[in-house]
């Protein structure tokens, strides 16, 4: 059940020109943490960063005990070595792929039955010789997800998985997040603009303004003068 | 059917098939570093790769003929050393071939390559796999028509090479007679029934195989 803790500094582009982000924050174990912002706030950079697939100008990143980054002591450890499950905003399904081999791709060690419990899991069993290509946007949402568990990550990283999607199917597939949040048992950090969909799931919530942290609470409680994030939605 | 008339068209399948696996091997390394590193002097190394697009065969003929030569370095050492001469042998014109036909091997893998998008490689990064396994798993079945793209359009070009060919092989039966070199041989000789017969072969294979490229070009999208 790690704990993350965060102290990033990093230059980034947007169409504002260059930014300074600079993020320090402790995530305690088993929190669903909603990192929310405008777009071009760093919400899906800071998420890339925990996964390895960003690098910070400067900074630590420490889960437990472990360091994953640190600009000074030079390490920085790869993505494959952070055992995190993320989710693309496209979700970033492979073409080549049935669904039932995604999931075994995702595997550490193969195990057919976890396969079969995942597809039933996320109500795939039907579709499971189905290529992406042949799914729809809610049933490609959750092979995404399917696939992140499959792999056993220690802290799962959704980018905000549900804003490829219409209404109505955003409503139902806020469940199946927070299945995979419980099936997990672990930290999940998800990003996201839609009010209504962090106070239905957030435990915690992270709120970005120009890259910087400006508040981190419950979403009672960052919510509570709604109208102030109003222009967000 | 003469037995000459065989054994060039032969030969030619031999270089051009050889050439194809030589850079097969060669190309996938070389379009993944064009396509996802950046280095120093990348764009001057993508320029030498393209050269032989623009560049006349026999001007990289002659270089190589003169690289071949025992009074050069290159040539000096191989003869020294290792007792071979490649100058006007079918070694020599393979080597060739291979260089001559490097970006038509390259740009169609790298292009495929990036046609992907970043965030599928990112996701099997994700998954623990590593840049081998998205490589063989991922990157690689995503992108079959690019790879048969590359291997026809490769296959193709080295059947119908002639300059090169010519300047650092020339015209050896058996050894570096190619069909494309028959036809003007063929035809220096006023023996147009011969020409007509390789140049026949030459263009119903060139046909076949810019139509299966078209072909896949098609389903691709």
């Amino acid at each position: 059940m790690p704990t993350i803790l965060i102290d990033i500094q990093h230059e980034m582009h947007t169409s504002d020109g260059k930014v300074m982000m600079e993020v320090c924050a402790e995530i305690p174990c088993q929190e669903l943490l909603c990192i929310f912002g405008h777009s071009g706030a760093g919400k899906t950079t800071l998420l890339r960063m925990i996964a390895g697939l960003t690098t910070p100008h400067a900074g630590t990143i420490q889960v437990d005990d472990e360091v994953w980054f640190d600009s000074t002591r030079k390490i920085n450890v790869i993505p494959q070595r952070r055992n995190i499950g993320f989710v693309f905003q496209d979700y970033a399904l492979f073409p080549n792929m049935s669904i039932a081999e995604h999931l075994s791709y995702a595997q550490k060690h193969p195990n057919k039955a976890e396969v079969d419990e995942l597809l039933c899991l996320f109500e795939l069993e039907q579709l499971s010789d189905r290529k992406p290509h042949q799914l729809s946007g809610g049933q490609k949402q959750r092979v995404a997800l399917a696939r992140a568990l499959a792999y056993k990550p220690s802290i799962l990283l959704l980018d905000e998985p549900l804003s490829a999607l219409d209404y109505e199917m955003r409503l139902e597939l806020r469940a199946e997040i927070i299945k995979s949040h419980l099936h997990l048992g672990s930290t999940t950090l998800m990003v996201s603009h839609d009010i209504p969909e962090i106070n239905e799931l957030a435990t915690q919530v992270m709120v970005l303004k120009g890259g910087k942290m400006v508040k981190m609470d419950t979403p009672n409680e960052v919510f509570k003068s709604h109208a102030h994030y109003r222009p967000l939605q | 059917m003469n037995q000459e008339f065989v054994s060039t068209l032969l030969l030619t399948g031999k270089l051009a098939g050889l050439t194809t696996v030589i850079l097969l091997l060669i190309g996938f390394p070389v379009a993944y570093l064009l396509a996802f590193r950046r280095f120093a002097m990348k764009s001057v190394v993508e320029a030498f790769i393209s050269m032989p697009m623009v560049l006349p065969p026999t001007v990289l003929g002659f270089y190589m003929l003169l690289a071949y030569s025992p009074q050069h370095s290159f040539g000096h050492f191989l003869d020294q050393y290792l007792n071979v001469r490649l100058a006007f042998s079918f070694t020599g014109v393979l080597i060739a071939s291979v260089v001559f036909s490097l970006p038509f091997m390259v740009q169609p893998l790298q292009t495929g390559l990036q046609s992907i998008p970043r965030s599928i490689r990112e996701a099997s990064y994700t998954l623990g796999k590593s840049k081998f396994q998205t490589f063989t798993h991922v990157l690689v079945p995503n992108m079959i028509p690019s790879i048969v793209t590359a291997i026809a359009m490769t296959f193709a070009h080295c059947i119908g090479e002639f300059g090169v060919v010519i300047m650092v092989g020339g015209n050896m039966p058996g050894e570096t007679r190619l069909a494309s070199i028959a036809i003007y041989d063929e035809v220096q000789a006023m023996n147009y029934q011969a020409a007509n017969q390789y140049s026949l072969v030459l263009f119903v294979i060139s046909l076949v195989i810019l139509t299966v490229v078209f072909s896949l070009k098609k389903q691709d999208n």
